[in-house]
């Protein structure tokens, strides 16, 4: 046992120091989001606690570990405990595969992408299980919202994906990378990059797809009975996933790690933080669609556009376009 | 008293010949055609009146009741110990017409006009749980402001109006129980008739507490999947007896308690009331006095539009809408808390006048918000109304024509929205909007979408009645001379005791308004809001009823929401624009 963790003593103290970064950032991101969207609202945003603000996660974290950890009577125990778990370490265990430089990456693995697209299927079932577990009319429409709204938007999500791994040849991300050593897969797979993005906001429910905790139909929708550290790690959940998207798409389809002067790890963080600004902005400026109308636009416009993306670069790879 | 006018209008000889000669009229200060009619020809009289005049009275503008047991001034033969008051309006004729209806203690019962107004459901049961007045053929006759375990009907003189006249206040537990349990959902008890399996719908209590529903108001929402079958508004949350507080509170005193009913509304709340007492009084307020109010009943209109048009936004989903308004607002109350001294309801029209005349720079403030805000009015256009995702889940949602709106007594921007020109200002001008320049917003749909586009065209209009206001504000005195103003002017009572004497008691006991009975209305921020005041010549009212245009409103749910989604449903009462303040008095 010893001996094994010599051996990976290395991998361990990545992978410890990725969740003693993420979590942190995932907490900041919180905080970051409200003074940005103060900044695009014409107000302030949370600048009270410490310079700018900048330690309102922090006091928010304290208070949330003090509150009390209750559960509802009413509710079924352990499902009500497992669900945000499920939530936060399906998201975790994502950023294992997502290589931040050439060498900073937990597991370079050839099935980087599919385990990327597991976890984010595994992730649903933390809202779904939530809505159930509550036992509250509110949550489970917002579980059953999430239920409908991920596996339809999933579907696409994969689809969209196929197109670069078409073009890199190769599920491992570190490839996908230096496949685009010549031409960012922005250019190429345009139609892919924006439909995966639409995904990826889908995924992680935020604005203008929170359908499932739509705040003025669902008061939270999943989370209504969720209080304390267990609201907490919904909440880290979101925000982490909000972070893994743009490090997906900062990955796949912006070049990764890779820019001119400055180091691998300083272009990947640029590239993931404009692209987060741009998720607090598309909450900032757009309103809600409707349920239905959110699946008949997943269902008629975006799979048949990814579909198409993916039969066309399939094309355009066999009479050896690329 | 008969016929007192010597001059018989169209609708009055109409009246005798289409219901005979032997009609009781009682003449009354605001000049409505008022008719006594006999509790068991009521519905056939009503009738009548709905679907056989030539001027068809199609809209039951209001229907209330007085209890008279202690009157003692203008005495009538034909009166009773209770009154059953309804208020007609035929839009087509531009002309009113209240009914009354005598009732003895004993038997305290009128036919339901249900059946000719869908609209009178709501209000018979606000008379009955205020009044104990029983409708029969009312189709669920049960409270609606107070709780059901109330014990007695509060607007009657009978019973107590302060705590102190009330026994000691204690919740013992059983007693606790009970009204808990009193709270619980009974469909059958709600009137809701069954249809269907029960055990197909989900029952969802939408409220009183949940983030859009605007305040403390409930609906009960029989769900099929995600598809309202059926929807159950339930009101009375907010309920604080405004019209019984009404009849403690001197007729000066009374004013901050408008202020907060429809809360958004501020001194638009004042006007009908003081409107109603000046005529009442008959007192005739200088010009500048009415120009003064038309600018700040404006104000406030684009004050309380742009709080809708930033909630409608968030309801759909659009947060950030309400901030930019909240700026534009902040700086708005700035200018009211210049003017008035106070923001949000700064209580400050006064019976003959205003509460002080414009302070110095006023125009000068003004003149730069106007300057500034059509700028930021475009921006929202784009923001909002050119949004291709509020549209999606605007148009078409939530819609209905204009004779369901006259049916479900819909008044104010809901009604324009479906295209009908309707507007007070325009056909009843009142405090001299006749000289104002300023067109009727209109909608085509009656769907939520217009019933925004109209409220965002009216902030346009009102920002234009301002503007004139400012250029052409008269000058003169801000309060009219009449012994019946509050507070009374002071200046000649050091001189000579006559003018002494009213002073004091004017001020101490506040003034006594001449027997009579009046009624003003203006077009307020979210529809028609009118007090009808009956004055039995005493320092206080002895009956206001305030007829706020949110409570039909909501009785209108049900029509719109059945076969929407919750989240048509959170859009259509977003374009509603109400507050429950408004609705539950």
């Amino acid at each position: 046992m010893l001996d094994l963790i010599i051996e990976h003593a290395g991998l361990l103290i990545t992978i410890a120091l990725m969740v003693a970064v993420l979590i942190p950032i995932g907490a900041m991101l919180v905080w970051f989001e409200r003074r940005m969207l103060g900044f695009w609202q014409q107000r302030y945003g949370p600048n009270r606690v410490g310079p700018f603000g900048i330690l309102q996660s922090l006091a928010d974290l304290i208070k949330i570990l003090f509150k009390h950890d209750w559960i509802p009577p009413f509710a079924d125990k352990p499902v009500f405990i497992l669900a945000p778990m499920i939530g936060a370490v399906s998201v975790l265990m994502s950023f294992a595969v997502v290589p931040m430089t050439p060498n900073l990456v937990v597991s370079d693995s050839n099935i980087g992408l599919l385990f990327f697209l597991a976890m984010t299927s595994l992730a649903v079932y933390s809202v779904i299980l939530a809505g159930w577990a509550s036992n509250n009319k509110y949550a489970m429409l917002g579980g059953m919202r999430a239920a409908a709204q991920t596996i339809s938007y999933e579907v696409f999500m994969g689809v969209s994906l196929l197109g670069v791994v078409i073009l890199s040849g190769s599920f491992n991300l570190s490839e996908i990378v230096l496949a685009q050593s010549e031409l960012w897969y922005v250019v190429p797979q345009f139609l892919g990059f924006v439909i995966f993005m639409i995904a990826g906001i889908a995924e992680s429910h935020r604005l203008p797809f929170d359908l499932p905790e739509a705040e003025t139909e669902l008061c939270a929708g999943f989370h209504t009975e969720y209080s304390g550290i267990k609201f907490a790690l919904f909440f880290l959940g979101e925000y982490l996933g909000m972070m893994l998207i743009s490090m997906m798409i900062t990955t796949l389809f912006l070049g990764g790690w890779m820019g001119p002067w400055l180091p691998p790890i300083v272009w990947f963080v640029i590239k993931t933080l404009l692209l987060i600004c741009f998720f607090i902005l598309l909450r900032a400026a757009l309103p809600r669609p409707r349920f239905d109308q959110l699946l008949s636009f997943g269902w008629k416009w975006v799979l048949p556009l990814a579909l198409l993306n993916l039969v066309v670069t399939a094309a355009v790879k066999l009479w050896g376009g690329f | 008293m008969s016929i007192a006018e010597s001059v018989l209008t169209p609708l009055h000889s109409e009246l005798q010949k289409r219901l005979g000669n032997d009609l009781i009229f009682e003449s009354t200060c605001d000049g409505i055609e008022t008719l006594w009619v006999d509790a068991p020809q009521l519905v056939k009289v009503c009738q009548i009146l709905r679907h056989e005049f030539s001027t068809p009275f199609e809209f039951l503008f209001d229907l209330t009741a007085i209890d008279e047991t202690c009157r003692q001034h203008c005495v009538l033969v034909q009166r009773q110990d209770f009154t059953v008051v309804y208020l007609l309006r035929s839009y087509a004729g531009n002309v009113d017409i209240r009914l009354k209806v005598s009732l003895p203690l004993l038997s305290k019962s009128v036919p339901s006009v249900t059946s000719v107004w869908a609209n009178a459901n709501w209000y018979e049961r606000e008379v009955w749980d205020l009044f104990g007045i029983n409708f029969s053929g009312h189709p669920c006759l049960r409270r609606i402001m107070m709780p059901t375990t109330w014990q007695g009907h509060p607007l009657c003189k009978t019973h107590p109006a302060r705590a102190t006249e009330m026994g000691k206040y204690s919740l013992p537990d059983d007693i606790r129980d009970l009204e808990q349990e009193a709270l619980k959902f009974d469909p059958a008890a709600w009137g809701l008739k069954p249809h269907g399996n029960p055990d197909e719908f989900m029952w969802l209590n939408l409220g009183p507490n949940h983030p859009s529903v605007h305040g403390v108001f409930r609906i009960m929402l029989q769900l099929d999947g995600e598809e309202i079958v059926e929807a159950i508004p339930d009101i009375g949350y907010h309920h604080r007896g405004a019209e019984k507080m009404a009849e403690r509170q001197s007729w000066h005193s009374y004013i901050p308690y408008t202020d907060r009913i429809d809360y958004l509304g501020g001194v638009m709340n004042n006007l009908p009331y003081v409107m109603a007492l000046e005529k009442l009084a008959g007192i005739e307020v200088p010009e500048r006095v009415k120009v003064i109010r038309v600018m700040m009943a404006e104000i406030f209109r684009i004050l309380s539009h742009l709080l809708f048009y930033g909630t409608f936004a968030q309801d759909i989903g659009a947060l950030s809408p309400i901030f930019y308004m909240f700026v534009d607002r902040e700086k708005l109350f700035g200018i009211v808390e210049a003017i008035t001294g106070a923001r949000m309801h700064p209580s400050w029209f006064r019976i003959g006048g205003v509460a002080s005349d414009l302070p110095q720079g006023w125009d000068k403030m003004i003149t730069e918000w106007l300057d500034y805000m059509p700028a930021r009015m475009h921006d929202y256009d784009k923001m909002v109304m050119d949004n291709s995702l509020i549209k999606a889940r605007a148009v078409g949602v939530g819609a209905y024509d204009t004779a369901t709106a006259i049916e479900w007594g819909v008044t104010g921007a809901g009604l324009r929205a479906t295209g009908f020109d309707w507007d007070l200002r325009k056909k009843r001008p009142y405090s001299g909007y006749e000289n104002f320049d300023f067109d009727v917003a209109l909608g085509k749909n009656g769907d939520c979408y217009d019933r925004c586009a109209v409220r965002v065209e009216e902030i346009r209009q009102s920002m234009r009645i301002i503007r004139q206001c400012v250029e052409n504000m008269p000058e003169g005195p801000y309060k009219a001379e009449h012994a019946l103003t509050t507070p009374p002017v002071k200046d000649r009572t050091m001189q000579d005791i006559d003018s002494l004497i009213p002073h004091f008691l004017s001020m101490s006991w506040g003034p006594v308004m001449p027997a009579g009975e009046v009624m003003a209305e203006v077009e307020a921020t979210k529809g028609s809001n009118a007090y009808y005041i009956t004055s039995d010549k005493s320092t206080m009212s002895y009956r206001t009823r305030i007829r706020t245009p949110s409570f039909p409103h909501l009785q209108m749910i049900p029509v719109m929401a059945r076969g929407q989604m919750i989240a048509d449903l959170i859009a259509t009462i977003g374009s509603i624009d109400f507050v429950m303040a408004d609705v539950d008095r």
